[in-house]
């Protein structure tokens, strides 16, 4: 497994083979706040670039999960599913979808995406 | 000299606002409003007091006395008649200990919407016994905390049905038998959304008893299917098949439904409905001439998150005892602006807890005897119709009979109305008649000789025809809960609705300095004309000739509404701002279609705007264009333009808010609205700010086309703890012809479109005609008793409260947005993320602390995340005022003592607020702060204390864990 790309949607990618897992960064669920539901897109739904395929939801706000690459959903997380705390708990381990893909688009390095950050 | 209710509804007297006058730093109110309104925008050369407001219709004040002798006139010249009309409205027995204790009394009808939960336990529960009432009554999984009304909620179901059907089909199959005024709706809504109606007549394709089973209908490809049950016309059936049909399609099912027949019949979620609607109105609610009313909607299991409107859930507070809140708030509009599902904001709270309060007094024993004996003097109805030769259309019905009488309808109709009885002519060769729980046989002798006269057979007493088949009878239980069946007495009853408002914090508690929610006084004066007879007890469709005294009403206060506004022509038809919203983009949407311009589908909106603007937008079909504000909150002119320019060819409106949503009174107003003008757009002026404004400006000479207002802000109805609201659409004369109407309404009273071709649906967005008819006394009362001088003196008075309170609160806390001369409107911005960054203390901990004070929040984190909007209105006096100023600079204090390391971050009044009685006296004190500090922290509080009944509420806890309906007693040990 390669290391940890970014979207600008505050989205982590970890790339394994032609399969890509997906999560919120640790910076958007900190923005979110506290996470109490998340819809994720089920195993087979076919997900492109840029659009939105799930939500998560917290006390503040509803946020949208883009897809970053155009391809398959191999599977949700329905450990967060159930229990959605784990996003706040550990973004970075409280994957939500793995993404069978057919491109990789560019994505962004950890230092393009800290500075994005860096308000 | 005259008394001037003026004097009474302004809080602060001349003295008061001598010394807030010196605070703020000018000679006289009119010096101020000078310095705060700019000049370009005001009505009038002369100024305030020179009684030359252009408010010239508005007839000089009345006093309280002479406004209910006048009142009392227009009373007498409505004439109430035994209303056997049905189609959705029916008599019902309010009972007193409900009128007097919920519907009469401040506790209740003064408080806001529930959003500090820690505040509005009282009115939670009362919401939570409704949402259990509707679900176990419909057979679904959860219900929420009300709807506008029962043809907005079927609109409602419609949007649910298209967005949680995986059917790629535009299609929804509409019952043929459904009620007209829904029908209508339907139409309407559907057609700017490109949903395609097919009417299906479904009813069909079951078997009413004794007739031979006609062919099943087959259903299209369709997302949703709409059935009503019982059908408008009465007709009782059973949907199973229908219901399986429209699943093996992937379409959801929408039923509309009867409560009180539900408590005899099989529930919707046991025939296969995914959702159902209707009106509780016969559960105790007056008719009204058409409302208030609580709409409700419930859902099956899987569905919740789909809701539309409020929900209340149980959480737990810091102490882990269980708590209610209004869950998945994120979900509504104001959050989610254009990716909003529906527009739906206010609710029906006040008739919502009425009707929750009569099931809790009669228990599901007491309803089911009502239910059995509205059915009964149906069946006694049909059986003495039979007898006397007439002919029914149908034998399986619950409470409503249709007759056919060839050719015999309007005269039979004419000669029941001869007898004060009022039916319904469906056809020239049909008449309907509905029994409630107040038919008597009397009124069923007086229907008989209307079909028969002489002639007429006597009504028997023998064991009846059953109406109801064996198949349809219901055999689940309901309202099960001890709440249901523990206060019957009403000793009992009357303690319970005491228990309940004691817990919460209303105006006649203190202040509630909400921004943007004007929450002032609601005068006992005009509040008293809303449960006389003749305004309650009128049925919307009462012939013309019955209502005569509302419809002048109802025009006078347009008279004056259009007045002072500077438009020519209004609807008082829709149920909410919200709702005034849409039906002024559809009206703007007629307009350009009706121009050949159909292309114009692109709104803008600033992005300061309320998200409930967005939300109207697209489901008037519209396209939203966000439009960048300046550091100051103000429109961006630049960006504006640029928009424009861009959109030149397909814009259709701007939706603007003024004063601006962050209480500022933009200057540039006219060249904004001239720009949109320009390119062929329509101006959409919000009127949520208008109480800062009435007698200054009028959106109208702003250069607005259209506008909402909300009476229930500016024009003194009473909030009811979260609706019924009246959001009033004001418009041009050039779009008169597109704002709603009704096809059942007895006269089209919105001036200006004599003559003007109205589409069938007549651009309704309301169930009735007149919206909510038996409210529009308050604001009438309020506009005649304040007359034109007594309305800009209340504004002056808002805009000098808020400038008071901006004033004295500078040096602690920044106030954001102020325009020229550092003045506010009549709102002003206190932003705490100076204090979050220094002390670690949130607009949350201040928000909870000042109810240990003994005050409402103020509107939090809008229209800017971690500031308070504070806006105190002409009510209050200056005591009161400086009682709530007196609590920020004390709070202040807390938090700087917080800053300083004399408390922790974690372990101070301010995080630990709101404090109870139990959390102060349980147990050993362990705080770093002392108790008297906890409960006590100003002078005299002592002697007025309120006590929250909750600690601080854990608001993830109840989404993550989302429970809506009443916890078992234990719960609570």
């Amino acid at each position: 497994m390669s290391e940890l790309k970014y979207t600008a949607e505050h989205e982590w990618v970890a790339v394994d083979g032609d399969v890509a897992t997906v999560g919120i960064t640790a910076y958007a669920a900190d923005k979110l706040g506290d996470v109490v539901y998340v819809d994720l897109p089920s195993a087979g739904a076919s997900v492109a670039a840029g659009k939105v395929v799930g939500e998560i939801e917290s006390t503040k706000s509803v946020g949208e999960l883009f897809a970053p690459v155009d391809g398959e959903v191999v599977e949700s997380n329905q450990a967060v599913v159930d229990d959605p705390s784990l996003v706040n708990a550990d973004a970075f381990a409280a994957w939500l979808i793995k993404v069978r893909f057919t491109a990789l688009p560019t994505l962004l390095s950890a230092d393009e995406y800290a500075a994005l950050t860096n308000e | 000299m005259r008394e001037l209710f003026a004097d009474r509804h302004i809080g602060t007297d001349s003295a008061a606002q001598k010394s807030m006058l010196d605070a703020v730093g000018f000679a006289s109110v009119d010096a101020l409003m000078d310095a705060a309104v700019p000049s370009a925008i005001r009505v009038a050369e002369h100024g305030p007091g020179s009684g030359d407001v252009r408010a010239s219709s508005l007839p000089p004040a009345a006093t309280e006395r002479e406004a209910l002798a006048e009142l009392r006139a227009l009373a007498r010249r409505n004439r109430v008649r035994r209303s056997m009309i049905g189609l959705g409205y029916v008599d019902t027995i309010t009972p007193a200990v409900i009128q007097r204790n919920v519907l009469e009394n401040p506790s209740w009808y003064t408080a806001y919407t529930p959003y500090q939960p820690e505040i509005s336990q009282g009115r939670l529960e009362a919401l939570i016994n409704f949402q259990t009432m509707v679900a176990d009554l419909t057979g679904l999984a959860t219900a929420n905390a009300s709807m506008l009304d029962e043809a907005t909620a079927v609109v409602e179901g419609m949007l649910l049905a298209r967005r949680a059907s995986g059917s790629g089909s535009n299609v929804f199959v509409v019952d043929a038998d459904a009620l007209p005024q829904t029908k209508a709706l339907l139409a309407h809504r559907a057609e700017a959304l490109g949903i395609e109606l097919v009417t299906l007549d479904l009813s069909r394709s079951s078997s009413p008893q004794g007739v031979s089973r006609p062919a099943p209908v087959a259903l299209p490809d369709c997302f949703g299917v709409f059935v009503q049950y019982p059908g408008a016309s009465g007709l009782l059936w059973d949907p199973t098949e229908v219901a399986a049909q429209a699943h093996e399609r992937g379409a959801l099912v929408v039923a509309a439904t009867d409560l009180l027949a539900l408590t005899l019949v099989t529930a919707p979620g046991e025939f296969g409905a995914d959702v159902a609607v209707g009106s509780s109105q016969r559960f105790g609610v007056p008719m009204g001439f058409g409302g208030p009313h609580a709409g409700f909607m419930a859902v099956r299991a899987g569905l919740e998150r789909q809701l539309p409107g409020r929900l209340v859930g149980v959480s737990l507070d810091a102490a882990g005892y269980p708590a209610y809140r209004l869950s998945l708030q994120t979900r509504e509009q104001h959050i989610r602006r254009e990716k909003a599902t529906s527009n739906i904001c206010t609710a029906q709270v006040l008739l919502a807890v009425m009707a929750s309060m009569y099931a809790v007094y009669h228990g599901p024993t007491g309803l089911k005897r009502i239910a059995h004996e509205t059915s009964r003097q149906a069946n006694l109805l049909a059986e003495a119709l039979l007898a006397g030769g007439a002919e029914l259309v149908h034998d399986s019905f619950f409470d409503t009979v249709r007759v056919r009488v060839p050719g015999r309808a309007a005269e039979v109709v004419a000669a029941a109305a001869e007898r004060d009885v009022l039916l319904w002519q469906v056809d020239a060769d049909t008449v309907h008649v509905t029994c409630d729980e107040t038919t008597t046989t009397e009124d069923l002798d007086a229907v008989l000789a209307a079909f028969f006269g002489a002639d007429a057979p006597a009504v028997s007493f023998k064991p009846v025809h059953r109406s109801i088949g064996p198949e349809l009878h219901r055999a689940s239980e309901y309202l099960t809960h001890p709440v249901f069946h523990t206060h019957h007495s009403e000793t009992g009853m009357m303690r319970y609705l005491k228990y309940l408002a004691d817990k919460d914090y209303a105006l006649d508690r203190g202040m509630i300095p909400l921004g943007s929610c004007t929450m002032k006084l609601n005068a006992a004066t005009e509040m008293a004309a809303v449960t006389w007879p003749e305004f309650a007890g009128l049925h919307p469709f009462a012939p013309e000739s019955d209502v005569g005294g509302y419809l002048d009403l109802i025009e006078q206060l347009q008279t004056w509404l259009a007045e002072v506004t500077g438009y020519d022509a209004i609807s008082l038809q829709p149920n909410a701002g919200s709702q005034g919203e849409l039906a002024g983009l559809l009206a703007i949407r007629g307009f350009h279609r009706s121009r050949g311009e159909a292309e114009r589908t692109v709104c803008l909106i600033p992005s300061s705007a309320h998200g409930t603007n967005a939300a109207s937008a697209v489901l008037a079909g519209m396209r939203v264009v966000v439009v960048a504000c300046d550091a100051l909150g103000n429109v961006d002119l630049d960006d504006l333009r640029a928009k424009v320019t861009e959109h030149a060819n397909d814009l259709a409106a701007l939706m603007i808010t003024y004063p601006s949503t962050h209480g500022v009174y933009e200057h540039d107003i006219r060249e904004i609205t001239s720009a949109v003008h320009a390119a062929g757009g329509q101006v959409y002026i919000d009127g949520a700010n208008l109480n800062a404004l009435l007698g200054y400006a009028r959106f109208g000479d702003l250069g607005g086309d259209v506008s909402h207002l909300n009476l229930h802000k500016t024009f003194c109805i009473p909030h009811g703890g979260g609706g019924p609201g009246v959001g009033p659409v004001a418009a041009k004369a050039h779009l008169a012809a597109f704002l709603p109407g009704h096809p059942l309404q007895q006269r089209d009273v919105v001036a200006g479109r004599d003559g003007a071709a109205m589409p069938e649906h007549a651009n309704i967005v309301s169930a009735a005609p007149y919206g909510s008819p038996s409210i529009l006394p308050i604001s009438w009362a309020y506009v005649r008793m304040m007359g034109a001088d007594g309305l800009q003196r209340a504004t002056g008075a808002a805009v000098l409260a808020a400038n008071y309170v901006a004033a004295r609160l500078r040096e602690h806390f920044p106030v954001l947005y102020a325009g020229e001369h550092g003045l506010v409107a009549h709102e002003c911005i206190l932003d705490l993320r100076p204090l979050r960054d220094a002390t670690g203390v949130t607009v949350d901990d201040v928000a909870k602390r000042l109810i240990d004070y003994g005050f409402h929040a103020p509107t939090m984190s809008f229209p800017v995340a971690g500031t308070l909007m504070v806006e105190p209105t002409e009510s209050e006096d200056l005591a009161e005022l400086d009682r709530f100023v007196d609590a920020m600079i004390q709070i202040k204090a807390e938090a700087d003592a917080v800053a300083a390391g004399t408390w922790p971050r974690d372990d101070n009044p301010l995080v630990r607020a709101p404090h109870t009685a139990h959390a102060v006296i349980a147990g050993e004190w362990e705080r770093p702060y002392s108790r008297e500090q906890a409960v006590y922290p100003v002078p005299g509080l002592e002697h007025r204390k309120y006590w929250p009944p909750v600690r601080r509420i854990d608001q993830a806890y109840g989404d993550r864990n989302l429970v809506c309906a009443c916890p078992p007693v234990e719960a609570f040990a």
